[in-house]
């Protein structure tokens, strides 16, 4: 052991000296209580270190290998979006103290983590129009299924049901979290494009602890809540709701129509879309459910001189507390993304979120009206945010290449998850200009012909 | 700077805005023809209205407030605070990882696949397994996924096993994800030696034991040296052996889970490989399983065929997916860059080195503080303040005290088997000299409860804040900042 390493400080000296201190001759004396007979006798077969310069040209030419949204305007959406961040946020969730800092376990040195997080809770109450939200989840897929076990946990019943039109992620995680305490998941058919409310009404029953939606859903269809909330709550359901953050700069906001639990990602609001993560899953609730809110929550509080200060708190709740009798076992969460959320949604602001979610609106509902002068037929029937479906005259799988040739990734191919492989779930963002519509257009219209 | 006290919310300025958004280039849409009026926004939310520069000096003002392993010296406990390599950093922000879509063709992202491919390939060598799955969000998620393994692999057999068994030294996580994933929890508790009683072990494995579930060295810093006989009792008795790999810190390169008996591991990429905690996450929890497990692994598996790197998602017993999409990308991107950095001799130097330093530290130490176990440590090590306590000073004062020093202090009150805990791991990254330094600052603290209590007792002096009312945040719990309540 040497100073080869730039991570490793200890030199030939240093190293005799604590093992002369310990009594030692030699570093094996400190692996002595590993029993011989499961020792490693060779080193780990794994490629050699590579000097940072060197290092440096391999990841670039693995990065390189992949083809960005840069090169290619991307109307591919699907849960993750392409959005413009603004500069301040990775200059802000740089600073080291931030990232470099553990969950704030000693609040008297960690109240800028603490407060930052004080903040986001609040602006995702504010977005979402629920009383209490905590520090973040994994991603909003997770944060979907942790509401459902809240809720079955809660009401004490077997089973939850899921509409569709909710991603199938999300749908495919819930059921593997399920398979855990063992309660139902039921799914509900589709009407065209949204919840089938017909459906959902015959198999609502007084087992069911929860009723799930996505707002706007997956085909981009902004789902009537308040039509699903009276069927919900006449059964005593809890009523939960996955919705884009971004929507909610426009849509009125779950917590107003009726949602008992609000998740969803923070992705389309300053996090990048990195191949699907790391994101960060947002979890808000009533008022009434605070206390069976997985993970973190910040509290505001006092010290002993009386001054404001933030400190992580009902932490009853929680595994290193509750161990087997917690209401969740997560720990470790995306806090460093909650910032990066919470630095974007004040760079935008009041004005500018709303700005923002408007723009998208409206160039999708542009995309729409030129693929539908141009004769495809688009499948939303009800009014959409900035996603919408497609329907072409052959596989999306057909065309796939053929669009990257000619310079555009492609929207969602809704083949393997509904068995429609004609259908095309295409996401506008602000990011897209109007050339770059007519242009995909123009491509997507000689590549299906 | 470090007087400042604002929140964003307080410093908003209707009329301000810190960003600039392109005018639209398409036809406006009126609202209110597209969506029924109840579905239309009627109050917009309060996101603050800031200028760009405030917006700025708000959030550095409040990383100013915040102590990182880049700040100083960080020695908590099983969570592993080393140094997070800038390059890592720079290398997870290039375009072609952090500008890439999950849902692109797989022939527009193979250099993305490869790495992910190699990662796990990595992995597999360090922790002695077969294959593993990169998608666990965190360490608890890893815990889950594997638990979730072990039940499809005993229903499998045609087995419903309830009980999982867990050291009571265990980190909560454990517990915490037995129940999550359906089972019952059995608390095996330790000897008088820090390790696991393994005749005590014996009485509670039976036919309905899942798994045992087991951190080594555990979180007493001290390696289960019985570990080959303990795997034995499991399998024998039909049950499956659970790595928590957060102290795995202490192994790389000198042995391996699998050598141990282990049939699945999780990793915690945020602390032995050098991700960034970012405050609190995102970590990375991949898992590692035998052979007779490989078929029950999460899907979408990333596997090599003819050159090609693709994404299996047709796996008939698999749990199924477990997290968005291929798992947080970004960490893994980081996780491999530091492993190439390191290569296996840097590897097997950085648990040679984080065990040394944490031997040297624990008997700088031992005169002070009682040291409760005789056995040679791991990467960390427990002391007790149960001698201060005697003098009307608790653990948490001593924690407190040290924070005057710039010192984040140890993990403290955990293990639970330990009175007055303080587990401290001083890691590989960290020098000599601010060993020899921390050590003094211990000693001067144990010299302080015994001449000068109350200098520890009302610890901290120096803080942007003092001891915080933690009953009264519980009690009352004030969790967003409302306009009415405001108190300045």
């Amino acid at each position: 052991m040497t100073s080869t390493f730039r991570y490793l400080p200890d030199t030939k000296e240093d190293q005799k000296e604590m093992l002369s201190f310990l009594n030692m001759s030699s570093i094996d004396e400190l692996f002595s209580d590993v029993p011989e007979s499961i020792r490693l006798d060779v080193e780990l077969a794994i490629p050699e270190a590579k000097p940072e310069p060197v290092l440096w040209k391999h990841m670039q030419r693995l990065a390189g290998q992949n083809v960005t949204a840069n090169e290619l305007p991307m109307f591919l959406g699907a849960g993750t979006y392409d959005h413009y961040i603004p500069s301040v946020v990775n200059h802000m969730i740089s600073r080291s103290e931030f990232y470099t800092a553990y969950t704030p376990y000693q609040p008297e040195i960690s109240q800028g983590e603490l407060q930052a997080i004080f903040e986001f809770q609040t602006m995702v109450c504010e977005l979402t129009g629920m009383d209490v939200a905590n520090s973040s989840m994994y991603d909003g897929f997770t944060a979907l299924a942790e509401a459902a076990s809240l809720a079955v946990a809660h009401t004490k019943r077997s089973k939850v049901i899921v509409s569709k039109a909710v991603h199938p992620e999300s749908r495919a995680i819930l059921n593997t979290v399920a398979a855990g305490p063992d309660y139902g998941v039921e799914e509900v058919a589709l009407s065209a494009d949204v919840t089938d409310l017909k459906a959902l009404k015959q198999q609502i029953d007084s087992e069911t602890a929860a009723v799930i939606v996505q707002y706007p859903n997956f085909f981009g269809s902004i789902e009537d809540l308040k039509e699903i909330d009276a069927i919900v709550k006449e059964k005593g359901a809890l009523f939960v709701v996955s919705a884009n953050p971004m929507s909610l700069g426009l849509l009125q906001p779950p917590g107003k129509l009726g949602a008992d639990i609000v998740v969803g990602d923070m992705q389309p609001l300053g996090i990048p879309i990195a191949f699907g993560g790391p994101s960060c899953g947002y979890f808000a609730v009533a008022k009434k459910l605070m206390r069976k809110v997985p993970g973190r929550i910040v509290g505001q509080t006092t010290d002993d001189k009386g001054n404001r200060g933030f400190v992580l708190t009902l932490q009853a709740r929680e595994q290193h507390i509750r161990r087997d009798k917690a209401t969740s076992n997560i720990c470790s969460n995306q806090a460093l993304n909650a910032l990066a959320s919470a630095v974007c949604m004040t760079a935008l602001g009041k004005t500018g979120l709303r700005k923002m979610a408007l723009l998208n609106l409206e160039k999708a509902d542009y995309t729409a009206k030129v693929f539908k002068e141009k004769g495809f037929s688009v499948l939303n029937k009800s009014p959409f945010f900035n996603e919408f479906v497609v329907e072409l005259p052959c596989a999306v799988t057909d065309i796939e290449e053929k669009l990257i040739e000619k310079g555009f990734i492609g929207g969602f191919d809704l083949g393997a998850d509904y068995g429609e492989p004609n259908q095309m779930l295409i996401a506008v963002t602000e990011q897209r200009t109007k050339d770059e519509i007519d242009q995909f257009i123009d491509v997507m219209e000689a590549a299906t012909k | 700077m470090i007087t400042y006290k604002d929140l964003i919310f307080e410093i908003s300025r209707p009329g301000r805005i810190g960003c600039s958004l392109p005018e639209s280039d398409v036809e406006a849409v009126d609202l209110s023809k597209k969506l029924p009026a109840h579905l239309i926004r009627d109050e917009a939310p309060e996101l603050p209205e800031v200028s760009e520069l405030q917006l700025v000096r708000h959030y550095t003002a409040l990383s100013n407030k915040n102590h990182g392993v880049d700040n100083g010296f960080y020695p908590l406990g099983s969570c592993t605070m080393k140094y997070n390599p800038k390059i890592n950093e720079d290398v997870a922000r290039l375009d072609g990882f952090s500008r890439i879509h999950p849902y692109q063709p797989e022939a527009t992202v193979q250099g993305a696949l490869q790495l992910l491919h190699e990662l796990q390939e990595d992995l597999a060598v360090i922790t002695g397994m077969d294959a593993v799955t990169l998608q666990p969000s965190a360490g608890a998620q890893g815990e889950w996924t594997g638990l979730m393994m072990v039940k499809a692999y005993h229903e499998q057999k045609g087995e419903k096993r309830r009980k999982v068994l867990v050291p009571d030294s265990a980190h909560g996580t454990n517990p915490a994800s037995a129940t999550v994933a359906g089972f019952r929890t059995v608390t095996i508790p330790s000897n008088e030696n820090g390790l696991v009683d393994v005749e005590e072990l014996k009485k509670h494995v039976d036919d309905d034991t899942a798994a045992l579930m087991l951190t080594n060295p555990n979180t007493l810093g001290l390696f289960e040296k019985d570990i080959v006989e303990i795997a034995k009792v499991i399998h024998e008795a039909g049950g499956l052996l659970y790595y928590d790999g957060a102290n795995a810190n202490a192994i790389l390169g000198k042995t391996t889970p699998g050598k141990m008996g282990f049939d699945i591991v999780h990793l915690n990429l945020h602390k032995t490989f050098t991700t960034p905690h970012g405050g609190g996450g995102p970590g990375a929890g991949p898992v590692g399983v035998n052979k007779k497990l490989i078929p029950f692994l999460p899907v979408p598996r990333i596997e090599k065929k003819n050159d090609l790197f693709v994404l299996n998602v047709n796996e008939p017993l698999s749990i199924g997916r477990v997290k968005g999409y291929y798992g947080n990308f970004g960490i893994l991107v980081r996780a491999y860059t530091y492993i190439r950095t390191m290569g296996p001799s840097g590897l097997r130097q950085v648990s040679e080195s984080a065990v040394l330093h944490a031997n040297y530290l624990r008997k700088k130490l031992e005169p002070y503080f009682l040291s409760p176990y005789e056995q040679v440590s791991k990467h960390e090590f427990v002391l007790s303040g149960s001698k201060q306590k005697k003098l009307g000073v608790r653990t948490l004062d001593m924690a407190k005290r040290l924070l005057d020093f710039g010192y984040h202090p140890p993990t403290i009150y955990f293990p639970l088997n330990v009175e007055e805990c303080l587990m401290i791991e001083p890691t590989e990254t960290e020098t000599k000299e601010t060993l020899d330094a921390f050590a003094d600052v211990m000693i001067q603290i144990a010299q302080e409860v015994e001449e000068n209590p109350d200098i520890v007792l009302n610890a901290p002096h120096t803080t942007v804040i003092g001891r915080l009312d933690e009953v009264k945040a519980a009690r009352q719990p004030m969790v967003r900042y409302e306009k009415e309540t405001v108190q300045t």
